[in-house]
């Protein structure tokens, strides 16, 4: 056997790793990312002349666990291409590569994660960022998830990392690997994604093929987090948005009450207590930025007062204008 | 009893053909069945014999007459004494438990020295040293004389790769024989192993030595690369004991580390 020099090392290993997507229409222009179970590459469509992000099962298709991981990826492509809304990516294409590998393709998007965007404390101004610019990014992302749930999907990994924000403002929920198809909500029009192996293996058990809970601590929800796979409904996804609030919000001294106990009252930890829908959770979160009261903070006659007067403070500072101006022309004109 | 590996697997090649439903060597070597263990035992030296002799040489600094005889040995007891059972993939890698387990038998083997006493019904594995100590001259860098323990493993983790892979190498050039594909193992010989700078070519010179078109070339060597990749990776998940183990090491073997 020849001897193996550490530079053959080095290229062996690097030849090794990159897909071989020889046969596809894509070429790949660099490796953009990687999670649970796949590598996510720039690449460009060389029929359409288009860049296109590719997400690529990172270990090839053998038996056991990499099957269950086939199908995990293709079946995740199908829950995106079904989801078909401005906060979503859209799928474009899905297949095998020659060496085995599952893939799929999406629309790349530029722009920057959620986690990565935001900075303490939230700046007023015209620069944005402010804490109604924040609260505007979590509705777009109410927005998506609750599409997604009124197509019957559950994200089960929501949290900052997983959202992406683009130049234009765009708002996208993003790596939905772990999605639950919940079992009687199916669109109208809607063909069913099919229960997988995988789904089924996992609602047997709290673990998936690699022996670790689904989600990401900190943001999952305690039903979530034990494991109880089959009690799991949108209450799950609500903790979680109220994680990315809590997250959005930063710093708890600073934050308005109510505001905060809007992320509380989400991240109860008896899924009854949380928001029943993530539309009242958005509502709630509307009402505060128009300054109305919100279901989760009851308020007393000061805090309601307090909140009338910053509603309408432009007009308090009208009419106490026209009254002093008022009685000033009423005293000298008529001394 | 004796276990000698064939002539082609002097050099270190394994055949580890053991049934399907037994895809990791580790959990076969625990078989009942005395051939299934046999061959799962012998697809394990193969892929560890080399790494461990050289451990043995540099971090022991044995002479090369004693760390053959102590490898020969460590191994021919590991398979005698079932030590693999004592083996949890849940607490350790494979090569640091046979890291440690190394460890205390050389440690040990002047209190033993039972090994000079062994009779000739023992095992006798058939181990190419010489290859091996021909790789240690030929560059494996030396350890300094005291290492931590990260850098003890990293050094049996790259010897073992860099077996692993000498390995699939072996078996690419004979897959690609018996499949009439030589020039697409001769292109990968020469671009991807070869490191002398002015042996190796670029495409459109490999094009016209082979008297190939260049996009030829390009399908020959992603041809060859594929194969590699698969036969590196069926070896990999021989020596793994659990899928998530597997593909944790596929990971770092290829280098696609997850953020």
């Amino acid at each position: 056997m020849n001897w193996l020099s550490d530079e053959a090392i080095s290229r062996l290993r690097e030849g090794g790793s990159l897909p071989d997507v020889s046969g596809t229409r894509y070429r790949l222009v660099e490796r953009i990312g990687s999670g649970g179970m796949g590598v996510v590459y720039l690449a460009e469509d060389s029929v359409l002349e288009r860049r296109v992000a590719l997400k690529i099962l990172d270990v090839p298709d053998m038996t056991g666990a990499a099957d269950a991981l086939s199908e995990r990826l293709l079946r995740e492509a199908k829950i995106r291409a079904r989801l078909e809304h401005p906060g979503i990516v859209p799928v474009h294409d899905s297949g095998a590569l020659a060496d085995g590998r599952v893939f799929y393709a999406m629309k790349y998007v530029e722009g920057k994660r959620l986690d990565q965007l935001v900075e303490w404390p939230p700046v007023d101004g015209p620069a944005g960022d402010s804490l109604s610019d924040r609260l505007r990014i979590f509705q777009r992302i109410c927005d998506a998830v609750g599409f997604a749930h009124a197509r019957g999907v559950l994200h089960r990994d929501l949290k900052p990392e997983n959202i992406m924000t683009g130049p234009f403002g765009e708002v996208l929920v993003m790596d939905w690997g772990i999605a639950k198809i919940l079992g009687s909500a199916t669109a109208r029009g809607t063909p069913p994604v099919q229960q997988s192996a995988t789904e089924s293996r996992m609602a047997q058990s709290k673990s998936t093929a690699h022996g670790t809970v689904l989600g990401t601590r900190g943001y999952m929800s305690p039903e979530q987090a034990r494991g109880e796979v089959e009690k799991l409904d949108a209450r799950a996804d609500i903790f979680s948005l109220g994680g990315i609030l809590a997250f959005l919000l930063g710093d708890a001294q600073r934050t308005p009450r109510a505001v905060a106990a809007i992320a509380r009252k989400a991240m109860e930890a008896e899924p009854s207590d949380r928001y029943g829908s993530v539309s009242d959770l958005a509502l709630d979160v509307a009402h505060y930025v128009d300054g109305l009261p919100v279901s989760a903070y009851p308020e007393n006659i000061f805090q309601k007062a307090a909140r009338w007067a910053s509603r309408y403070r432009v007009a308090i500072v009208l009419v106490l204008t026209y009254l002093v101006v008022r009685g000033l022309l009423i005293l000298f004109l008529h001394p | 009893m004796k276990a000698h590996a064939s002539e082609g697997e002097r050099s270190g090649g394994g055949s580890g053909k053991f049934p399907v439903t037994r895809w990791s060597a580790i959990v076969a070597a625990r078989s009942a069945d005395p051939a299934e263990r046999a061959c799962a035992l012998e697809a394990i030296v193969a892929a560890y014999w080399k790494p461990i002799y050289k451990y043995v040489r540099i971090r022991w600094n044995k002479p090369n007459e004693d760390a053959e005889d102590l490898t020969q040995d460590f191994f021919a007891r590991l398979i005698e004494k079932g030590t693999l059972a004592d083996f949890d993939p849940a607490k350790a890698r494979l090569r640091t438990f046979l890291r440690v387990c190394t460890d205390h038998f050389v440690a040990n083997e002047a209190k033993a020295a039972k090994r000079l006493k062994r009779g000739g019904d023992a095992i006798h594995l058939s181990l190419d040293f010489a290859a091996a100590e021909l790789e240690l001259e030929r560059g494996t860098p030396a350890l300094p004389a005291t290492v931590s323990p990260e850098r003890i493993d990293e050094f049996i983790e790259k010897e073992f790769i860099r077996n692993l892979f000498g390995l699939s190498v072996q078996e690419l050039r004979r897959f690609c024989e018996s499949h009439g594909k030589q020039i697409h193992f001769r292109l990968f010989e020469i671009y991807d192993l070869e490191d002398d700078e002015q042996k190796r070519a670029g495409y459109a010179e490999l094009a016209r030595q082979f008297g190939v078109a260049v996009t030829d070339v390009t399908n020959y060597l992603a041809f060859a690369r594929r194969e590699f990749r698969r036969i590196a990776l069926e070896k990999l998940r021989e020596m793994t004991a659990s899928d998530e183990e597997f593909r944790r090491e596929a990971r770092a073997l290829l280098g696609v580390e997850s953020k």
